[in-house]
C-alpha cells in the first residue's frame, strides 16, 4: 500500500467535558477522494480544523506527506501543499473574482512582498489564475464583484482559489452545501476530474454526492470513526445504518 | 521612606483605582452588551461634574449636587443614546470611534461655550473635610476614604444588580444572545437606553466625586477615559469583574510607581537623574503594565479568550 | 476615465493652481494655509495605507506624528544650539539638512510603528483601538516629562531648516517641497493598492483565514503595512514641525490621533485622494469658522457626525460613488 498523503493517527481533542475528537484515525491515498460523513455535531468541523492547522489536537499527530505537521499553523501546512475550500465561503467579498484566485497564486508563488509590480498584470500569476478559473467554469466572470455573485458560483470560486494552490492534497469542506440539484451535479463533476490531480478529503452532507464520488467513506459519530470502507461496505456496515442512516432515511 | 507614606500612597491608589472602576464600568458594560466603543464616555464624567458644580454653586447642597451629577449624566446619556448612539450598533468599531469622537468635540466645546474656559470648583462639604486619624497614627483626608468607600459599594451593588435582578438577567443575556432576549419578549432597545444611561450615570458620579478633589473643567473626562480603557484592556472588555482588579492594578501602579520609581532610581544614579528617569518612567508604567498584560493575555485578565 | 479619477486629477491640479494663484496675489499667509493643509494631507495618507488597506482603526498614530515632529526638533535643537548629541562612542552632532532630518524621521517613527503594532497586533477589534490609543498616550506623558527636550512647553526652533537648492524660508517654496512630498506618497499608496502586496493586504483585512489558507500570514502583512503607515505620518510630523518651527507634546496627544484619523474618514476611508479632500475641508473650516465663532469644534462635531451617519465613503464617496475594484 502506498504511504498516505495526509494522514491522522490516533488525534483527540476535547472542549470542557466534550470530546469532540476521540482517538482518530483515518488517512487521505494518492488519487482517491475519501469522504467523511456525520451527524451535526459529530466533530467533523474540528477534524477539518485540526487537519489544516486552525486548531492543536491535545494528542495525536497529523502527518502531511511524510512530515508531522501537527504542530504547524494553517499557512506552514497551506505552503506545504494542502488546500482548503470552508463550508461558508471565505472570499474577499469587495474584490473581483480575478483578485481573489490571483491572492492564491501570490500565496502559493510567496510572493506577498512585492510592492511595486501589479498584481494582475499579464504573466504567470494571471495564467494560473485564469487556467483556475476556467476549469470551475468561472472564466467570464473573472472582473465580476465576489458580492455580486451568486451562491453556487461562490462555491466555485472556493474551489478555484484552491487550485491555484497547484496542492498536493484538498481538504473541502461541504462543497455541495447550498447548491441545488443542478449546482450539486455541477460540482460533483468538477471533483471527480480533480481527484487526479490531487486526492480529496471531503466532508459532506449531500448523500448522492458522497455515495456518487466517494472511493472511500468514513463516518464519524460523536468524536469517533465508527466505520471506513467502500461505498458498499459503508451502506452494508450495520453500526452506520444505526447511528447515522437510520436517522436521515 | 516611612510606613506611614507608604500606607498613605496605597490608600491613594486604592482611591484613584476605585474612580477609574466607576468609569470602567460603564465602558466594559456598554461594550459588553451593545458592542459599542464609546470615546464620549468621558463627556459624561465631565457633564456630571460640571452639573455638580453648577448645583452645588446655586444650592449649597453636595448631596444635591451629587444627585443632580448622576440625573444630568443619565439623562444626557439617554438621550445621546436615542439620537446618535443607537444608529451605531450595527456599524463597524471604526463608525463608532468616529462619530463619538465628533459627541466629544460637541460635548466639549458646548460645554465651553455654556461655562466659559476658566474652571470651576467644587467643595468638599464641612462635614466630609478634615483628616481622620487610622489605627496606627495615619492621617488621612475623610473625603478620599469616603471615595473608596463609595466606590466599593457602587462595586457591590452593580454585582447585585447584575447577578440577583431582572435587569441584571436581561443585560447578561444581551451579552451572549440578542436574538434570544428579544425572542423572549424583552424589549431590547429600551434595555440598550437603559444600559447606556446606567453607564452614562456612574461615569457621572465619578466626574463629580472627582470633582470636589480637582477642577471642574472642559476636557476633564479624556485622561481618564484613556485610563479607562488602559484598565478595560488588562481587566478584559466586557467583564466587570476585571475591570475592578485592573482598575485597582492601575490605580495603585501609577499612584505608587510616581513615588517609589525616583526613590529607586537614587539607589544607584544621582538624585537629578534618578527623580528625571524615574519620573517619565513612572509616567509610563501603566502602560508598560499595559503591554506585559498582553504579551501574556492577549484579551485581559478575565476576558474570554478570543 | 472614472469620476473618481477625474476628481483625483481636479484635485492635483488644484493644488498646483491655488497656492500658486495665492504666491503671485502677494498672500503668502494662503501659502502658509495650504501647506498646513498638504502636510495634515501626507500625515492622513500614512494612516490610511494602515486604516483603508489594512483595516487598522488605529486611533494613536499621533505617536508617530510626534516622534517625527521630535527627530525634527532634537536635530535641529542641538545644530542650533552647537552641542552634539552624542560624543561617546562616536560623535553625532545635530543637523539643519532636511533630507537628513526626514531619514531620522522615517527611521525613528517606523521603528516606533513596529514596536507597538508588534504589541497591537496581538489583539484585534476594539482591543487594538484603545490600546493603540493607550501607547499613543505613553509616548504623550513620556514627552511631557523629558525636560531636557522642552518637557510639556516644547521646544521651539529658530529658523527653518533647509533643503538643497531651495530656500525654504519663501512660503511657496517650502509649499512645493511639502506637495511633492505628498504626491510621492500618493503615488506609492497607489502603488501599493495594486501590487501583490496590497492585494494580499486587502485581503487580510477583509478574511483573514483565507489569507492564512493560501499560505500566508495575515499578521505580517499587516504588521508591514502599519509600520509603513508609521513611517509616511512620521515624515508628516518632521514637516509639520518645520512649519510651525515648533514642537512639542501636543502633537502626540490623542486629540492629533483623533484628528488625522478624522481627515481619512471625512475625505473617505481607503481612497486615495480621501486625505486630500478630508486635510482640505478640515483646513478650510478651521479657517473660516474659527474665523465666525471660537467655538467651531461644535460645528465640525456635527459635520463630522452627518458625514458618519449619512455619508459613508466620505466626501469622495459622495462626489464620485462607490469604491471600485481593480478588475
Amino acid at each position: 500500500m502506498p504511504e498516505p498523503i495526509l494522514s491522522a493517527r490516533g488525534i483527540t481533542k476535547s472542549f470542557g467535558a466534550l470530546k469532540a475528537s476521540d482517538d482518530i484515525t483515518l488517512d487521505l491515498r494518492a488519487g482517491e477522494i475519501h469522504a467523511v460523513i456525520g451527524p451535526n455535531g459529530a466533530g467533523k468541523s474540528t477534524l477539518i480544523a485540526q487537519l489544516c492547522g486552525g486548531l492543536a489536537p491535545d494528542a495525536g499527530t497529523v502527518q502531511f506527506l511524510g512530515h508531522d505537521v501537527t504542530r504547524e499553523g494553517t499557512a506552514a501546512r497551506a505552503r506545504r501543499g494542502l488546500a482548503r475550500t470552508f463550508q461558508i465561503s471565505a472570499l474577499a467579498m469587495e474584490h473581483s473574482v480575478i483578485q481573489n484566485a490571483t491572492l492564491g497564486c501570490v500565496g502559493a508563488t510567496g510572493t506577498p512582498w512585492r510592492i511595486v509590480s501589479r498584481a494582475l498584470r499579464r504573466g504567470p500569476l494571471r495564467d494560473r489564475a485564469e487556467q483556475a478559473l476556467a476549469r470551475v467554469g468561472l472564466q467570464d466572470h473573472a472582473a465580476t464583484r465576489v458580492a455580486d455573485l451568486s451562491h453556487g458560483q461562490r462555491r466555485q470560486l472556493e474551489v478555484a482559489v484552491a487550485l491555484t494552490l497547484q496542492p498536493k492534497a484538498f481538504v473541502m469542506d461541504e462543497p455541495m452545501a447550498g447548491l441545488g440539484a443542478e449546482g450539486s451535479a455541477q460540482m460533483t463533476r468538477l471533483l471527480h476530474d480533480l481527484r487526479h490531480e490531487a486526492p480529496i478529503l471531503l466532508v459532506e452532507h449531500d448523500m448522492d454526492a458522497v455515495f456518487a464520488l466517494a472511493d472511500r467513506i468514513s463516518v464519524l459519530v460523536y468524536g469517533q470513526v465508527i466505520a471506513t470502507g467502500t461505498v458498499d461496505e459503508i451502506r452494508a456496515h450495520p453500526e452506520v445504518r444505526a447511528a447515522y442512516l437510520g436517522d436521515e432515511t | 521612606m516611612s510606613p506611614i507614606l507608604i500606607a498613605e500612597q496605597v490608600l491613594n491608589g486604592l482611591q484613584f483605582g476605585v474612580m477609574l472602576f466607576l468609569m470602567a464600568a460603564g465602558l466594559t458594560l456598554i461594550f459588553g452588551v451593545m458592542g459599542l466603543i464609546n470615546l464620549a464616555h468621558g463627556s459624561l464624567y465631565m457633564v456630571g461634574a460640571f452639573a455638580a458644580a453648577a448645583v452645588a454653586g446655586l444650592t449649597g447642597s453636595f448631596l444635591l449636587a451629587l444627585i443632580a451629577a448622576l440625573a444630568a449624566a443619565a439623562i444626557a446619556g439617554a438621550l445621546v443614546e436615542i439620537v446618535v448612539i443607537r444608529r451605531l450598533y450595527a456599524r463597524d468599531h471604526l463608525d463608532q470611534v468616529l462619530a463619538t469622537f465628533a459627541l466629544i468635540l460637541i460635548f466639549s466645546e458646548g460645554t465651553r461655550w455654556i461655562f466659559g474656559s476658566f474652571p470651576l470648583f467644587l467643595d468638599i462639604p464641612g462635614w466630609l473635610s478634615g483628616p481622620v486619624t487610622l489605627p496606627g497614627g495615619i492621617a488621612y483626608p475623610l473625603y478620599r476614604l469616603v471615595l473608596i468607600g463609595a466606590g466599593l459599594a457602587v462595586a457591590a451593588g452593580l454585582g447585585l444588580l447584575i447577578s440577583r435582578t431582572r435587569i441584571g438577567i436581561q443585560i447578561r443575556a444581551g451579552e451572549n444572545d440578542r436574538e434570544m432576549i428579544a425572542a423572549l419578549g424583552v424589549d431590547i432597545s429600551k434595555l440598550y437606553t437603559i444600559v447606556f444611561a446606567l453607564g452614562a450615570a456612574l461615569a457621572g458620579l465619578a466626574g463629580a466625586l472627582v470633582g470636589a478633589i480637582q477642577s471642574v473643567q472642559v476636557a476633564m473626562g479624556e485622561p481618564v477615559l484613556i485610563l479607562a480603557f488602559v484598565v478595560i484592556v488588562i481587566g478584559g472588555i466586557g467583564s466587570i469583574r476585571g475591570a475592578l482588579v485592573g482598575a485597582l492594578l492601575v490605580g495603585l501602579t501609577d499612584t505608587l510607581g510616581g513615588i517609589f520609581l525616583p526613590e529607586l532610581f537614587k539607589l544607584f544614579l544621582d538624585p537629578a537623574t534618578a527623580t528625571a528617569v524615574g519620573a517619565s518612567l513612572a509616567s509610563m508604567a501603566i502602560y508598560i503594565l499595559m503591554g506585559a498584560v498582553l504579551i501574556w493575555r492577549p484579551t485581559g485578565l478575565f476576558g474570554a479568550p478570543a | 476615465m472614472s469620476r473618481e479619477t477625474i476628481l483625483n486629477a481636479l484635485l492635483v491640479a488644484g493644488l498646483v493652481a491655488l497656492p500658486l494663484g495665492a504666491h503671485l496675489a502677494g498672500e503668502p499667509f494662503t501659502v502658509t494655509l495650504a501647506t498646513r493643509a498638504v502636510i495634515l494631507a501626507l500625515a492622513a495618507v500614512g494612516l490610511n495605507i494602515a486604516l483603508g488597506l489594512g483595516g487598522l482603526v488605529s486611533l494613536g498614530h499621533a505617536a508617530f506624528f510626534g516622534v517625527g515632529g521630535y527627530a525634527m526638533g532634537i536635530l535641529a535643537s542641538h545644530a542650533q544650539s552647537y552641542v552634539p548629541l552624542m560624543e561617546a562612542p562616536f560623535l553625532i552632532e545635530g543637523t539643519k539638512s532636511m533630507p537628513v532630518i526626514w531619514l531620522v524621521a522615517v527611521v525613528a517613527s517606523a521603528l516606533a510603528a513596529l514596536l507597538i503594532g508588534m504589541l497591537s497586533l496581538r489583539t484585534s477589534g476594539v482591543y487594538f483601538i484603545m490600546i493603540t490609543l493607550a501607547f499613543g498616550q505613553m509616548l504623550y506623558y513620556f514627552a511631557i516629562g523629558w525636560a531636557p527636550y522642552g518637557g510639556e512647553d516644547g521646544l521651539p526652533i529658530y529658523v527653518r531648516n533647509g533643503f538643497p537648492g531651495l530656500n525654504t524660508l519663501v512660503p511657496i517654496q517650502f509649499y512645493a517641497l511639502c506637495l511633492v512630498v505628498l504626491l510621492l506618497a500618493l503615488a506609492l499608496h497607489a502603488v501599493i493598492a495594486r501590487s501583490p502586496f496590497g492585494l494580499a493586504l486587502d485581503a487580510a483585512r477583509q478574511v483573514p483565514e483565507r489569507v492564512r489558507a493560501v499560505g500566508l500570514n495575515p499578521t505580517r502583512l499587516k504588521l508591514a503595512a502599519f509600520t509603513l503607515s508609521g513611517a509616511i505620518t512620521g515624515l508628516s510630523g518632521a514637516l509639520f514641525a518645520d512649519l510651525n518651527r515648533f514642537v512639542s507634546p501636543t502633537m502626540l496627544s490623542w486629540q492629533m490621533s483623533g484628528e488625522i484619523m478624522v481627515l481619512v474618514i471625512l475625505g473617505g476611508t481607503g481612497r486615495l485622494f480621501g486625505p486630500v479632500v478630508g486635510a482640505a475641508v478640515f483646513v478650510a473650516l478651521d479657517h473660516h469658522l474659527g474665523g465666525l465663532t471660537e467655538f467651531w469644534q461644535v460645528w465640525l462635531g456635527v459635520i463630522l457626525l452627518a458625514v458618519v451617519l449619512f455619508a459613508r465613503g466620505g466626501l469622495i464617496g459622495l462626489i464620485a460613488g462607490e469604491r471600485r475594484t481593480d478588475a
